[in-house]
């Protein structure tokens, strides 16, 4: 068999180079046919989301923006090793590690903490390993389910505690869900 | 001449400019809703209710874009070019029949700026011209990507004018007028021209295509080869105007198309309408039903546009010369032995 005919997908075709005829090469008959099939997508379903209002269903393990848990009694996973920071490889994370003072136990579950903890959005590339290396279950993209929203100064990219820490109530939502 | 007849003819000259900028205006907004519907997509929708304030806002943002004039030896002709293509958009409305007449303080009034009984010389002499816009803001662009389209345009236009004047002339073979608002009063009632040239509308029309510059004839401005085409150095305004240009000639192509063939502002039953309703109201619902098969050509030029790729050059130039002026031809001769024979034995 030579190599011409094998086809190995089967769905191998020929390519004519026939002349048109005199009929065909009016194209008529071609732009009637293309006009139809286009008459009929103006009266099927729009695919558009109208996105602010409008949101698409994201998929169970889609990475957003980030979420710093916290655990039951609601204090914060995170201790500051940095190992997120080594394992991103676009360099988002930066944070500042400080010691748990006396009294502070219900704040920070282990004796340290991240004082300050960013992430800079525009670096981020939403990889996720940042969640993979982490040892304490501190660091989430899956939770939020929010797309990081657009802003005008790139300062405005860099997310600190105050956005990227657990609520509070969610914290203590969970914890009861538990118990009950 | 009448101090009333001036008047008349000012405010009517008025109206009309109003309403093909209006026109113009709301066929950049139709097309891309009629783009995104035959998508898929639901298209502008953020400017005001259902986008409609979309044209004030590009027309905004073609004000406020910085107005660049590129290093030419002819500014003049630089500036010419896009108020050549503008006022030649604009020139062919003046003798489109709009309706037959109004009735108005006792007196008739013609629904059309000026009835000059050579109206089809006027529109192909005009029409013409309007290639010297794009010919000349090419050239004077001082850029080989704007010069290349303008060839293009030229070549493309007088091309395609050939064979839109020679299925005209079978036409107005068996109208025997060049007057446009006589084909129009011949085809009262039904009696539309585009059943007794089925075969001349089609070459018209496909010509009216290559002549607006319009998808598949838009070889002009072919973004992959040629940048932006004829505008390419062209910013703010002067932009605009061109674009505005185009769909101003857009809409005064599909009114000719209507008149011409598609029974001007006649719809069944008009002859009844003006015996029962009065003159007024019966020719005000023919200025409305012309307006319709206006918007009709319209969207059926935006429908092509998202249907059909563009044509090759050579295509372009086989499918004018090697197809449609022969079949021209042979359609004139088809009606002159029908002409003939009817008159014969009829
Ligand atoms: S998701 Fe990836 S890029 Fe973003 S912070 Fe985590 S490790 Fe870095
Ligand atoms: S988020 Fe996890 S990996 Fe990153 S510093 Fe905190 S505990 Fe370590």
């Amino acid at each position: 068999m030579s190599l011409d005919t094998i086809s190995l997908s089967g769905k191998k075709m020929e390519v004519s180079n026939k002349k048109m005829s005199f009929w065909e090469s009016l194209y008529l008959v071609a732009i009637v046919k293309g006009l139809l099939i286009t008459i009929r997508h103006l009266f099927t379903r729009k695919v558009t989301i109208k996105y602010p209002e409008q949101r698409r269903e994201l998929s169970p393990v889609y990475r957003g923006q980030h979420m710093l848990k916290r655990d039951d009694q609601g204090r914060e996973n995170c201790t500051a090793c940095g190992l997120c920071a080594v394992a991103c490889p676009a360099e988002a994370i930066t944070m500042k590690a400080a010691e748990r003072k006396p009294g502070e136990e219900h704040l920070y579950r282990e004796e340290k903490y991240a004082e300050i903890y960013e992430i800079n959005m525009l670096r981020c590339i939403f990889c996720g390993l940042c969640e993979e290396a982490c040892p304490k279950d501190a660091i989430y993209l899956t939770e939020t389910k929010v797309m990081v929203a657009s802003a005008s100064k790139r300062e405005d990219f860099i997310y600190g505690k105050d956005k990227l820490v657990m609520p509070l109530e969610m914290a203590l939502r969970n914890s009861k869900n538990k118990v009950s | 001449m009448e101090s009333t007849v001036i008047i008349e003819k000012g405010i009517f000259i008025v109206a009309i400019f109003a309403i093909t900028m209006i026109m113009a205006m709301y066929s950049t907004w139709a097309e891309r809703k009629v783009a995104a519907w035959l998508q898929d997509r639901i298209g502008p929708n953020r400017a005001g209710p259902l986008g409609l304030l979309q044209p004030l806002a590009d027309g905004l943002k073609l004000f406020s874009k910085e107005e660049f004039i590129p290093d030419t030896r002819n500014k003049f002709l630089f500036l010419a070019g896009p108020a050549i293509s503008m006022s030649v958009a604009l020139m062919t409305s003046a003798v489109i029949p709009w309706g037959d007449k109004l009735h108005i303080a006792g007196r008739d009034v013609i629904l059309q700026a000026t009835d000059i009984d050579v109206a089809l010389l006027y529109i192909f002499g005009v029409l013409s011209v309007g290639v010297y816009g794009i010919m000349i803001g090419g050239w004077a662009s001082n850029n080989k990507f704007s010069l290349m389209s303008a060839m293009r345009a030229g070549s493309q236009m007088i091309s395609y004018e050939v064979a839109m004047g020679l299925a005209v002339i079978a036409l107005v073979m068996m109208s025997g007028t060049l007057s446009l608002r006589e084909i129009a009063a011949q085809q009262s009632g039904m009696n539309w021209n585009v059943f007794y040239q089925p075969v001349g509308f089609i070459i018209f029309l496909v010509c009216s295509f290559a002549e607006t510059n319009r998808t598949p004839f838009d070889l002009a401005e072919c973004e992959a080869e040629l940048i932006g085409g004829y505008h390419t150095e062209y910013s703010s305004m002067k932009m605009g105007f061109y674009l505005f240009a185009e769909y101003a000639s857009m809409f005064i192509s599909s009114t000719i198309l209507a008149v011409l063939y598609f029974g001007a502002y006649n719809y069944p039953g008009i002859e009844w309408a003006v015996e029962n309703w009065g003159v007024n109201i019966a020719n005000s619902i023919g200025m409305v039903v012309l307006f319709v098969k206006i918007c009709f050509f319209i969207f059926f030029y935006m429908w092509v546009r998202w249907t059909i790729p563009r044509f090759r050059y050579d295509q372009l130039m086989n499918l004018g010369w090697k197809m449609l002026i022969p079949i021209a031809i042979a359609n004139i001769v088809i009606t002159g032995i029908v002409i003939l024979l009817a008159d014969k034995f009829l």
